[in-house]
C-alpha cells in the first residue's frame, strides 16, 4: 500500500470495498500509471530517435558544415542540392554513390540467399531425432551470432591473409586462393573471362562505352569483388546460427506424427521433405529473407573495420558512403541525404513484401516470430 | 563429440532397406550422411575460434608462417602483456560500465512500457503501441549521423552520457515485454488490484516475479547489443578515454599500437572481448532452464 501515494497518488481510489469504486476512478488511476510507466520510453525514444530522424532531415536540405548548430540563422535551406548530385548531377559523389548501390546489391544478391540455404541445412541437420549432442551443435552454430562484428572481424582478417588459413587450406586440394582483402577483382567479370564471354584485359567496348547513370555497364556487371565476397562469407557463416534459430522453432512445430503418416503413405525422405516440411516453412523462410533483406542493405561495421571500402571502392556501401561523407569529410548534408535514400530503399522493399505476402503471410510471419522466441528459451534450456 | 562415431557403426549392422518400411529405409546411408555434414559443419564453425585462441600465444611470425598449426611454436603471451600496455584495459573498463547500466535501465523501463502497452487500458495505447512498432522498423545505421547531431546540440557528445543515454530504451525490448506481458494470465494481477494494491506495487511485486524467462532473455539481448554495439559508439565521441571494445579494438586494424600487421595482438584483443559474451551466454542457459520450467509448470 505504501507504493500507492508514490505512484499514482490517486485520492480517489476505491475505498477497501472491492470494484465499489467502478470503473471511473480505476481507468482514472490506470490512464495515470500508464503513461506515467511509458514515460522514460517516450522520453529516450524521442530524444534519440524521432528528434534526430527530424534533424537529419532538416541537414538533409541545408548547407550546414558541421560548425555551430545546424538551427543557427547563418545555415541555409538549399532544398534538394545535397541529393542531386547523388542522383541526377555527373560527378564523383553520384560515381560513389552508384558504386556503393552497386556493392551492396550484389552483397545482398549474394549473401540473403546463402545464408537463408546454410541456416535451413544447419536447422534440418541439428534437428534430426538420432542425434546426440544436438544442444552442443546448436550452440556451436549459434555462438558467432552473439559474438561482437570487430571481434569476428579481426579472426577473418587473420584468416583471409595472403598466406591465411583459408589459403592454405585452398591449397591442400590444389586451389591458388587470391590475396582475398586487396583482390578488387569483380566475381562476374572473373567469371565471364573464364568462360570466354570477355576478357579482363580488354573488356568489349559496347559494355565499357554505355554509361548508366554514371557507371558503365561493364562496371555495374562486375559483380561483388573478391574482398566482396570475402566479407559475404563471413556474414553468411555469422548470421546463419540466428536464423536456424528460427528454422528449428518452426521445424519443432512440425509434428512427428504429419512427417511418419506422410512417410507411411508412401512418400519418400525427399518427398517429404519438398512437399510437407517446405510448404510448413513457407512463413519462417519468408520471415527469414525478410530479415535478412533488411539487415542486409545496413551493411557498415564490415568496412569500417576490415576494408573501409577498398580495395578500389569495392567494398562501399551506402551506410558507409554516409559515414565517411558525413565525419571524414564534413559534408554533413550529403551524409544526411544518403542515409535517407537507405532509408527509403528498405522501406520501399520492406513494403513491396508486405504487399506482396499481404495478410495470409502476414499471421504466419507473426507466428514464426512468436515462435522463434520460445525456441530461444528451448535453445537454453537444451531440449 | 565422441558420441559421433558410434551410432554410424552400429547402425550399419541393420539390414539395409528393409521390408518396404520406408522409416527403415532412410536409416543408416542418412545417418552417415548426417554425420558427415555435421563433423563438416563443426569444423567451420568451432576452428576459427580454436586458431583465435592458439594464435594468440604465438609470435607473429609464427602466426604468418603457419596459421592451421594448432601449436604455438614458441609459446608466448607478449602480446596479451602488449595489450596491457595500451588502451586495451580503459575500452574494457569502459564496456563494462556501459554494458552494465545500458542492460540495468533497458530491463527496468522496457518492463515498464512493456507492462503499460500491455495490460494498463488509456486513451492513446493502442497509438502508442503503433509508434513503438514504427520505431522498431527504422534501421539503426540510418540513424548514425542523425544521433550525432542530437548528441551534438544537446551537449553531451565526448561526454559519458552519450554513451549510454541514448540506450537506455530499446523499441524491440519495450515489444518483447508487452507479448510476454500479454502472455500471462491476468486473474492474479486482478486480485492484487482488488485488494488494494496500487499499479506500480501490482507490476514490481507480482507481475515482475512471474516473469523471469522474460527479464533474462531481455537481460542477455541488452548486455550483447551494448557490448557488442559499434556504430553508435563511433559516433558518440572521439576522446579515446571514452572508445569502448569495439571502438578500440577496430582501430587496431588501422594500425594503433603499431600493430597494423600484428596478429597475436588482433587475435588475443578480440578472444578478451569475446569472453565476456561467451560467459554470459554459457551462464545464463542455466537461468534459462528454471524460467522455462518454470513457464512450463504453469501451463
Amino acid at each position: 500500500m505504501t507504493g500507492e501515494g508514490r505512484v499514482t497518488g490517486s485520492p480517489r481510489r476505491p475505498g477497501g470495498s472491492g470494484g465499489a469504486g467502478g470503473s471511473g476512478s480505476s481507468l482514472q488511476r490506470q490512464t495515470r500509471a500508464g503513461w506515467l510507466f511509458v514515460t522514460p520510453m517516450i522520453v529516450i525514444l524521442s530524444l534519440f530517435l524521432i528528434l534526430p530522424i527530424g534533424m537529419a532531415l532538416w541537414v538533409s536540405v541545408s548547407d550546414w558544415t558541421g560548425r555551430g548548430s545546424p538551427f543557427s540563422s547563418d545555415v541555409g535551406f538549399v532544398g534538394a542540392d545535397n541529393y542531386t548530385p547523388l542522383l541526377v548531377e555527373e560527378g564523383l559523389s553520384r560515381q560513389d554513390f552508384m558504386i556503393s548501390m552497386r556493392n551492396t546489391f550484389y552483397y545482398v544478391l549474394g549473401v540473403v540467399p546463402l545464408q537463408t540455404v546454410l541456416a535451413l541445412t544447419l536447422a534440418v541437420i541439428v534437428n534430426q531425432r538420432f542425434l546426440k549432442g544436438r544442444t552442443f551443435f546448436r550452440t556451436a552454430f549459434y555462438f558467432p551470432s552473439v559474438v561482437s562484428s570487430v571481434a569476428i572481424s579481426l579472426v577473418f582478417l587473420f584468416l583471409f591473409t595472403g598466406t591465411g588459413a583459408i589459403n592454405q587450406t585452398l591449397g591442400l586440394v590444389g586451389i591458388d586462393g587470391p590475396v582475398w582483402f586487396s583482390d578488387a577483382r569483380g566475381l562476374l567479370h572473373l567469371a565471364g573471362d573464364g568462360l570466354g564471354l570477355w576478357s579482363l584485359d580488354s573488356p568489349p567496348d559496347a559494355l565499357t562505352g554505355t554509361d548508366v547513370a554514371g557507371l558503365s555497364l561493364w562496371e555495374w556487371l562486375a559483380g561483388p569483388s573478391v574482398a566482396m565476397s570475402a566479407i559475404m562469407l563471413q556474414v553468411v557463416w555469422t548470421t546463419a546460427g540466428t536464423f536456424m534459430l528460427m528454422f528449428i522453432a518452426a521445424l519443432q512445430n512440425l509434428s512427428a506424427d504429419v512427417e511418419e503418416a506422410a512417410m507411411v503413405d508412401g512418400a519418400n525422405r525427399w518427398g517429404v521433405f519438398r512437399y510437407v516440411v517446405i510448404p510448413h516453412l513457407r512463413p519462417a523462410i519468408l520471415l527469414v529473407l525478410t530479415l535478412g533483406i533488411i539487415g542486409t542493405w545496413q551493411v557498415f561495421d564490415q568496412m569500417y573495420v576490415m576494408t573501409q571500402g577498398g580495395p578500389a571502392k569495392t567494398t562501399l556501401t551506402p551506410a558507409y558512403l554516409s559515414y565517411q561523407a558525413a565525419f571524414n569529410q564534413q559534408q554533413w548534408g550529403q551524409g544526411a541525404a544518403i542515409a535517407f535514400i537507405l532509408f527509403v530503399l528498405i522501406f520501399a522493399l520492406t513494403s513491396i513484401q508486405r504487399y506482396v505476402l499481404r495478410d495470409k503471410d502476414e499471421s504466419a510471419i507473426r507466428k514464426a516470430a512468436k515462435r522463434q522466441r520460445v525456441a530461444m528459451s528451448n535453445e537454453r534450456t537444451g531440449s | 563429440m565422441s558420441t559421433i562415431e558410434r551410432p554410424t557403426s552400429a547402425r550399419r549392422q541393420e539390414p539395409p532397406k528393409g521390408d518396404g518400411n520406408v522409416v527403415h529405409q532412410s536409416g543408416s546411408g542418412k545417418k552417415a550422411i548426417v554425420y558427415i555434414l555435421l563433423i563438416f559443419f563443426s569444423l567451420l564453425y568451432v576452428y576459427p575460434f580454436i586458431i583465435q585462441l592458439v594464435t594468440s600465444f604465438k609470435t607473429n611470425a609464427d602466426a604468418v608462417a603457419r596459421p592451421l598449426s594448432l601449436l604455438p611454436s614458441p609459446f608466448t603471451v607478449a602480446a596479451f602483456e602488449r595489450l596491457t600496455d595500451t588502451d586495451f584495459p580503459i575500452w574494457f573498463f569502459n564496456s563494462v560500465w556501459v554494458a552494465l547500466i545500458v542492460t540495468a535501465g533497458r530491463v527496468f523501463f522496457c518492463s515498464l512500457a512493456g507492462y503499460s502497452l500491455a495490460r494498463l487500458k488509456y486513451r492513446g495505447r493502442a497509438g502508442l503501441f503503433t509508434a513503438v512498432l514504427a520505431v522498431m522498423a527504422v534501421p539503426g545505421v540510418v540513424l548514425l549521423i542523425p544521433k550525432f547531431l542530437v548528441l551534438n546540440y544537446l551537449g553531451i557528445y565526448n561526454t559519458p552520457w552519450a554513451l549510454f543515454v541514448p540506450l537506455l530504451v530499446d523499441a524491440a525490448g519495450v515489444f518483447i515485454m508487452k507479448q510476454f506481458f500479454e502472455s500471462i494470465p491476468i486473474s492474479v494481477e486482478e486480485a492484487a488490484r482488488i485488494d488494494g494494491a496500487s499499479t506500480f506495487r501490482t507490476f514490481w511485486s507480482i507481475v515482475l516475479p512471474m516473469s523471469k524467462p522474460a527479464l533474462i532473455t531481455l537481460t542477455i539481448l541488452s548486455f550483447q547489443g551494448s557490448w557488442n554495439e559499434l556504430g553508435h559508439f563511433i559516433i558518440a565521441s572521439n576522446d579515446p578515454n571514452l572508445y569502448t571494445l569495439t571502438r578500440g579494438v577496430a582501430s587496431l586494424t588501422s594500425g594503433a599500437l603499431g600493430s597494423g600487421q600484428q596478429f597475436p595482438i588482433s587475435m588475443s584483443a578480440a578472444l578478451l572481448m569475446t569472453i565476456p559474451t561467451a560467459l554470459v551466454f554459457i551462464v545464463f542457459q542455466r537461468f534459462f532452464t528454471q524460467g522455462a520450467n518454470a513457464g512450463a509448470e504453469k501451463g
